[in-house]
């Protein structure tokens, strides 16, 4: 498709400079190109506000203590409590938060890694080799794709206590291994970016199909893996419904379905207000940073899935 | 793995011409298996199970030998169906999350592109920054953003109180698009960096043909990356289809700021409701018509933009 319209006859001279040094060409009024830059930056700006003004205050109000939550303005910083805030929080009712946070890095971060694992076999496998019905099986998951999670809470649950494993950890945890996506993206990933001729040299090697995948295949598939792990953890870390559904025993809830609990008791006990807050603001922390560490990979891999 | 009609074409496999035995055979037909057995038993068990019993349950009804007889579940037909088209909480629901998806999704999907067409110019500074910054609310879940959006704009505790106690975010006219303004808050930046992402794999030397030729900034925007990046437009677009008929979280944390949101105000808290009461078979014919419906939606989305590509 680009083909066609690259000029590589002509001379390519200075780009981007502003007018001046192009005086062959019409100039770009130097006035014009300002206001059209400022107008850029403003519109950067604002919204870089809208973005991350509420993070801020949800910040700010969780380092505060219960009377300066009310009584001071919500952007500015009171007394710093920030630290004896968590230690209250990590010890109201036995410390059940810390139990919620770990239940969902468990949920989450187990689910995704083997969720991320079994996604990439079946995608390179679809990508990878020719079988009868690959068409048929590739079609069976897109459409899966387009399934909303949450229609299949319920029936996930009656199917559940169907054999009496509705409230255990289980429940939550094995549905959401299955990740139609992520053998879109996988397959996708693999065809473009795993040579044939590579496999067929490994396999002169005498090396075995699987094993091929889990050496060479996993390390040039690497970009698209943590594409696929990053939001597989976040659809585990967010997802509502199946827990809401599933789970009764507090000390199963992940840390959402643990603060919208609270959240909705701040009527009958005011005091959990301060936990709801602050509970909000460290449940962010672990997924901003996982954002931040691996942006490298993820931010190469996501363009990927609307590469056709 | 049946359908033997089909001969396996194996490009690689050079040399004498594969004899014409009627025995075929698959090239590493046991790591195909390997490679696929995990996900497809789990497919089955988690996806496509679930399915088939919802539609199994949606077909039951519970009826009862006298008034005070046990319940005994048999075969109703279509009467759960019925009985779903005939509900009109259920329908107004559909109706809200419809009237919340034609101006929400565009909205979002506008600025998303607006955004990344800005940080793909070069009119713009401290483009990592802004990305990052964008990005941030995507890690924040959708209970978590709901709580925090709840108390921004509620009356007394809002840091807007000037604002907010002006208008009232939360009153029944109002607080569908209050939770819209908290949905486009988590997602513009995910699909701005889809559509940003592809903006990026478009080659540099369009841009340099085009400059030569005199186009601004602004038709290069309309006439050269909007249309090279629809399929990605298409692809987020798709997704908020889906998210928006889904939606669960957000309302169901507002029910504890307001009274305006009902326990049957999306067609998710509809099923929630319903299965609560408890009447499973309405719920899960509940679920099936909101699973077939995104599946419509969706679908027909991605064939009517295909066909405009088309053309």
């Amino acid at each position: 498709m680009s083909a066609t319209l690259s000029a590589p006859a002509r001379k390519p001279d200075a780009s981007g400079e502003p007018g001046a040094s192009r005086s062959n060409r019409k100039p770009r009024a130097p006035r014009e190109k300002l206001m059209s830059r400022s107008a850029a930056m403003i519109v950067m700006v604002v919204s870089c506000f809208y973005f991350l003004l509420p993070v801020w205050w949800l910040f700010v109000s969780s380092t505060k203590s219960r009377e300066q939550f009310g009584s001071t303005n919500g952007f500015l910083l009171a007394d710093f409590n920030l630290f004896q805030n968590i230690g209250n929080l990590f010890a109201y009712n036995d410390g059940i938060y810390l139990r919620w946070m770990l239940n969902s890095v468990l949920y989450a971060g187990a689910g995704a890694l083997i969720g991320t694992v079994i996604s990439a076999m079946a995608g390179y496998a679809l990508a990878k080799y020719r079988f009868p019905g690959r068409e048929l099986v590739f079609n069976v998951v897109l459409g899966g794709v387009l399934v909303p999670a949450t229609a299949l809470a319920l029936p996930l649950f009656l199917i559940f206590s169907q054999v009496g494993a509705t409230n255990t950890f289980w429940s939550v945890f094995l549905p959401s291994l299955v990740n139609p996506f992520g053998v879109y993206l996988a397959r996708i990933y693999a065809s473009a970016s795993v040579p044939d001729e590579l496999l067929e040299a490994s396999r002169l090697d005498g090396s075995g199909e699987v094993r091929t995948f889990f050496t060479i295949a996993r390390k040039l598939m690497t970009p698209a893996l943590v594409t696929i792990f990053l939001f597989q953890f976040v659809a585990i870390w967010n997802n509502f419904f199946l827990p809401l559904i599933m789970l009764r025993d507090e000390s199963l809830f992940p840390v959402t379905l643990g603060l919208y609990t609270w959240n909705s008791q701040v009527n009958q006990i005011p005091e959990i207000r301060t936990y709801v807050i602050i509970g909000a603001f460290v449940s962010i922390i672990p997924l901003i940073i996982a954002f931040l560490s691996l942006q490298r990979f993820w931010q190469s891999g996501l363009g990927s899935g609307s590469v056709k | 793995m049946t359908a033997p009609s089909i001969a396996p074409s194996a490009p690689t496999r050079a040399g004498a011409r594969p004899a014409k035995t009627p025995r075929r055979r698959v090239p590493h037909a046991r790591a195909v298996l390997v490679f696929l057995l995990p996900f497809g038993v789990l497919f089955a068990l988690f996806y496509l199970l679930p399915i088939g019993y919802a539609v199994y349950q949606s077909l039951l009804v519970v009826e009862r030998d006298g008034t005070f007889g046990p319940p005994v579940e048999v075969f109703g037909g279509l009467t759960q169906y019925i009985a779903v088209f005939q509900n009109e909480a259920f329908w107004s629901s559909v109706g809200r999350v419809l009237a919340f998806g034609v101006v929400q999704v565009p909205v979002m999907l506008g600025v998303a592109l607006v955004l990344a067409l800005l940080l793909d110019s070069p009119l713009v500074k401290g483009k990592k920054f802004f990305r990052l910054a964008y990005f941030v609310p995507y890690a924040v879940p959708g209970v978590i953003a709901a709580i925090m959006w709840g108390y921004l704009y509620s009356p007394n505790l809002s840091p807007f109180s000037a604002l907010t106690s002006e208008v009232s975010f939360l009153s029944p006219d109002f607080v569908l698009w209050s939770i819209a303004n908290v949905v486009t808050w988590v997602y513009v930046g995910y699909n701005m960096l889809i559509i940003y992402s592809s903006l990026l794999s478009i080659p540099a030397e369009i841009y340099e043909a085009a400059k030569l030729d005199g186009a601004s900034q602004l038709q290069i925007a309309l006439r050269i990356k909007i249309p090279l990046v629809v399929p990605a437009i298409t692809l987020t677009a798709i997704f908020s289809i889906i998210g928006t008929l889904q939606l669960l979280a957000e309302p169901q944390v507002f029910r504890s700021f307001t009274s305006s949101v009902s326990s049957t105000f999306t067609p998710n808290m509809a099923v929630y409701a319903t299965s609560a009461v408890p009447n499973v078979n309405l719920a899960a014919a509940m679920s099936v018509v909101l699973a077939l419906a995104t599946f419509a939606m969706s679908f027909a989305f991605l064939k009517f933009t295909q066909r405009k590509a088309e053309k």
